[in-house]
């Protein structure tokens, strides 16, 4: 069952909106996501995009559901193309089900002629109202429209809204909207669209925000009060939401002159005391390996935000992968322990980034928060953080005059101080060094060094997170995840209605949980799912629990799983 | 002069006899004695190579780092504590080679912290290649028919990107090294001192005698506000000038980044404020 009909029987509905880089899929987006919540429904959205600022063909999959809804779906109840090619660029995806919405000469012959399509023509009646700028506008209406959604609360939306601007453009974003709403309801809707399930006031009261978004948060609450970094696509919107509210939360904000400096200006302030974060992705997190290994030497804590896109080299810069596990576990010459997070949803992609800072401070390390382009450029709501559970904790010791930065202690972990509080000096050096930070070639300290560096690899196993097992306890079959595929494998499991599997997925990918080996071994068949051509996860687990995964489902075409992805490759894998 | 504050005590010293590194050694102890600077509240920052060692052989705080990347931990340090004093002290193929793009972009920032590079125009710590200071012609076990590119302009890079404070010294020179790092560690802003230093083992060409012999002091008739005379000043060749080129007063990254404008405090002094990222939050719950 596809389409509409299955759509009105989940409460569930999915939105696309295609159209050029420039013209305004955000907009649209982020005006129908904010109106469904605002009106109380569920709603999730996400968007793979080019690598360009102008034209090309960018997308947006927004779900509206009568329950609470965090991943993506190929199918495609309603379409709204927004230029030629729209409807070319998500064909894959089209069934008969699906709704276009649109412009004829947008859409072309050869879908004007289905009964499935529903002509609103955006620009004429934008034109009409003021000007083309209006059609995005007209285009949220007729969405609104067809959904069934209340005009007087859509209405009041907009005006909020566009209130900063001129009267005359938010009247003409009024018109246009209502514009849009009116021209649907002239046309003969198919069935099972309209919204029919009760929307929740709670929901209109819950939190809507971005990965990235959820990432800069858990910075915050993590203490983070220094974030050095170069622009690149994804990691950029880490930065930017920072940058923005920098001043107002205490966080210096810098844009580096490359990514080297971005992580040499974070160690040297968290040397001086400051809760240190970059923010980076791909080819920049690699420029970044030589400090890493700085940060593993100093024994600076820094927090790594590492959003992964598809390489090698720039691969496809814009879109999503999880294919840096190995590389963050390597990353760095030498050996020396590291914290490697890996958040599935957006509530872990805050806690977590926020215990990143708690960690890294409390065990001298390089701690890692491994995103994607998919989970850092995807929203739903949910209930909200609850900021009593979160702690900046810190560990700077003042110094006295005999003061030893590396002193050597049972658990390897030094008194971290910092130079200006107290007595005693602080030096650090990436030369192998002595407890008072100098250089040295004694190889007896040398060993010493090593041991008191690793002893903190041992130390820090005290604190990670425990893989999180959902579905029955008696399980005969394990699919396991790690990082943003959470919801995705949560909800494909759901709808395939197994009780023999259950899903085990891991926000802290390294050092894996010791319940590891146990927890695969009581399952016959176990499969991971995860984002990449290899199998790094399965590899990991292989490496570190000792222990085989019987089956891999990858994905790497650059576009990430949607559930209908997991449904059908578990399915056959079990089916074999 | 009593440098009791700086002094380490019987160390083992990794430079050569002769080196030019130890009068820039002793100079700099002088200087920071003579400007009754806190050792507890000095922090060195270094990369790697011969110069890059001095932190070392010093009382101070400091931060030895990865080869070239002196000057960006530097920058942070100032901007997260500026009550530290702080200098980002290396050679020339760290500050001017490896740390190339460090070097521009650390002028354009403009932190108030002192950079001295010790300038010997070839590289010590791996044995005699050339560096970027390194004059045409200059014959190397790499460079065997004489180096090929042209040397790095230090002072006319720094002055062209509008630097705050430039000056060069002679290493040999310890009374007018001293008066020139004096004016440059007080320099609200960054700060450059290229100091030539001969290095006894590698370079042969560029010796004591032959800086003696080459250089000149800018006297009075100098203008160092004058931009353009100081950029002439700078690429003069046949005898190098020493002293202080250029001087811009300007507000320095630190106060650029606002962060101190309402709060003297050093960022590790500082809490999350609960009040303001739960009402931050909060701008989520309400559609916007």
């Amino acid at each position: 069952m596809r389409g509409t009909q299955q759509a009105a029987k989940k409460h569930d509905v999915s939105v696309v909106l295609c159209g050029q880089a420039g013209q305004g899929v955000q907009t649209v987006e982020h005006l129908v996501t904010r109106i469904l919540k605002a009106a109380g429904y569920h709603v999730f959205a996400t968007k793979e995009y080019m690598s360009r600022v102008r034209g090309g063909a960018n997308s947006t999959t927004i779900r509206v559901c009568g329950r609470r809804v965090a991943a993506p779906v190929s199918r495609m109840d309603i379409l709204v193309p927004l230029n030629k090619g729209a409807v070319a660029h998500v064909a894959e995806r089209l069934s008969p089900e699906t709704v276009l919405v649109g412009e004829r000469e947008v859409v072309g012959d050869d879908d004007v002629e289905s009964q499935r399509f529903l002509a609103v023509p955006f620009t004429q009646i934008a034109s009409d109202i003021g000007g083309k700028i209006y059609s995005n506008v007209v285009a949220v209406g007729a969405i609104a429209g067809l959904l069934g959604l209340d005009l007087d609360a859509v209405v009041a939306y907009v005006r909020r809204f566009f209130a900063k601007k001129t009267d005359d453009i938010v009247a003409n974003n009024v018109k246009a909207v209502q514009a849009g709403y009116d021209a649907v309801g002239r046309l003969d809707v198919p069935d099972g669209l309209k919204l029919t399930f009760k929307p929740s006031p709670k929901v209109a009261d819950e939190m809507l925000l971005s990965g990235a978004e959820a990432v800069g948060l858990g910075a915050i609450a993590g203490g983070c009060n220094f974030v050095s970094s170069y622009p690149m696509s994804p990691s950029t919107n880490v930065l930017t939401f920072l940058a923005q509210h920098g001043l107002e939360q205490g966080v210096l904000a810098e844009q580096a002159e490359d990514e080297i400096a971005a992580i040499n200006m974070a160690i040297g302030a968290a040397y001086a005391g400051a809760r240190a974060l970059v923010t980076t992705s791909g080819g920049g997190f690699a420029l970044m390996t030589e400090g890493v290994s700085l940060a593993g030497m100093l024994e600076c804590p820094v927090v790594i935000h590492l959003a992964q896109r598809p390489g090698p080299a720039t691969g496809l810069p814009t879109r999503t992968e999880q294919a840096d596990l190995e590389l963050a576990l390597y990353a760095g010459h030498g050996e020396f322990p590291r914290i490697l997070f890996a958040p599935g949803t957006l509530e872990q992609a805050f806690y977590l980034t926020q215990r990143a800072f708690n960690l890294a401070d409390k065990y001298q390390v390089p701690a890692f928060i491994l995103t994607d382009e998919y989970l850092i450029d995807s929203y739903y709501n949910f209930k909200g953080f609850d900021l009593s559970k979160t702690k900046a904790e810190r560990h700077i010791v003042k110094t006295t005059r005999d003061y030893r930065r590396y002193k050597l202690t049972k658990n390897g972990i030094s008194p971290r101080g910092i130079p200006g509080y107290g007595e005693g000096l602080v030096a650090v050096d990436s030369d192998e060094h002595d407890e008072e930070g100098h250089i040295t070639e004694d190889l007896n300290v040398r060993v010493a060094m090593v041991d008191k560096r690793l002893a903190k690899g041992e130390a820090l196993r005290k604190d990670v997170v425990r893989p999180e097992l959902i579905g029955p306890k008696n399980y005969k079959r394990l699919v396991i995840c790690w990082g943003s595929t959470y919801h995705i494998v949560q909800e494909a499991l759901a709808e395939m209605g197994r009780t023999d599997t259950a899903m085990l997925h891991y926000s802290q990918v390294y050092p894996l949980h010791p319940s590891t080996a146990d927890l695969i071994r009581k399952a016959r068949r176990t499969v991971v799912v995860e984002g990449n051509a290899t199998g790094q996860f399965r590899k990991l687990i292989r490496l570190h629990a000792g222990v085989d995964v019987d089956e891999a489902l990858v994905k790497y075409d650059g576009l990430g799983f949607t559930v209908e992805d997991v449904v059908e490759g578990l399915t056959e894998i079990i089916s074999r | 002069m009593a440098t009791d504050v700086f002094e380490m005590g019987d160390i083992d010293i990794a430079w050569c006899p002769g080196c030019g590194n130890y009068p820039i050694l002793k100079t700099l102890k002088e200087t920071l004695t003579e400007l009754a600077i806190d050792p507890k509240q000095l922090v060195m920052v270094s990369g790697i190579g011969q110069a890059a060692k001095i932190p070392h052989y010093l009382k101070c705080h400091f931060f030895n780092g990865l080869h070239g990347r002196a000057l960006p931990p530097a920058t942070a340090i100032k901007a997260v504590n500026p009550k530290l004093t702080v200098i980002a002290e290396s050679g020339d193929g760290d500050m001017y080679g490896e740390g190339g793009n460090h070097f521009i972009h650390c002028i354009r920032r403009n932190p108030d912290i002192t950079n001295i590079v010790h300038d010997n125009m070839v590289y010590g710590l791996t044995k005699g290649q050339a560096s970027p200071t390194s004059r045409r012609g200059f014959k190397t076990p790499v460079q065997v028919a004489g180096v090929i590119l042209e040397p790095f302009n230090p002072l006319a890079v720094a002055i062209a990107l509008d630097a705050s404070f430039v000056a060069r010294a002679n290493a040999g020179d310890r009374e007018q090294t001293r008066e020139i790092l004096k004016r440059a560690i007080r320099h609200k802003g960054y700060a450059l001192v290229d100091i030539f230093q001969p290095c006894v083992t590698f370079n042969k060409l560029n010796t004591y005698q032959w800086f003696k012999d080459h250089v000149y002091y800018l006297d009075d008739s100098h203008d160092p506000s004058d931009r353009i005379a100081a950029f002439a000043k700078a690429t003069e060749t046949d005898r190098l000038p020493l002293g202080v080129f250029y001087v811009n007063p300007k507000s320095s990254f630190e106060e650029n980044t606002q962060m101190y404008r309402d709060d003297p405090r050093p960022l590790w002094e500082r809490d999350v404020d609960a009040g303001k990222l739960a009402a931050l939050i909060e701008t989520f719950r309400r559609a916007g």
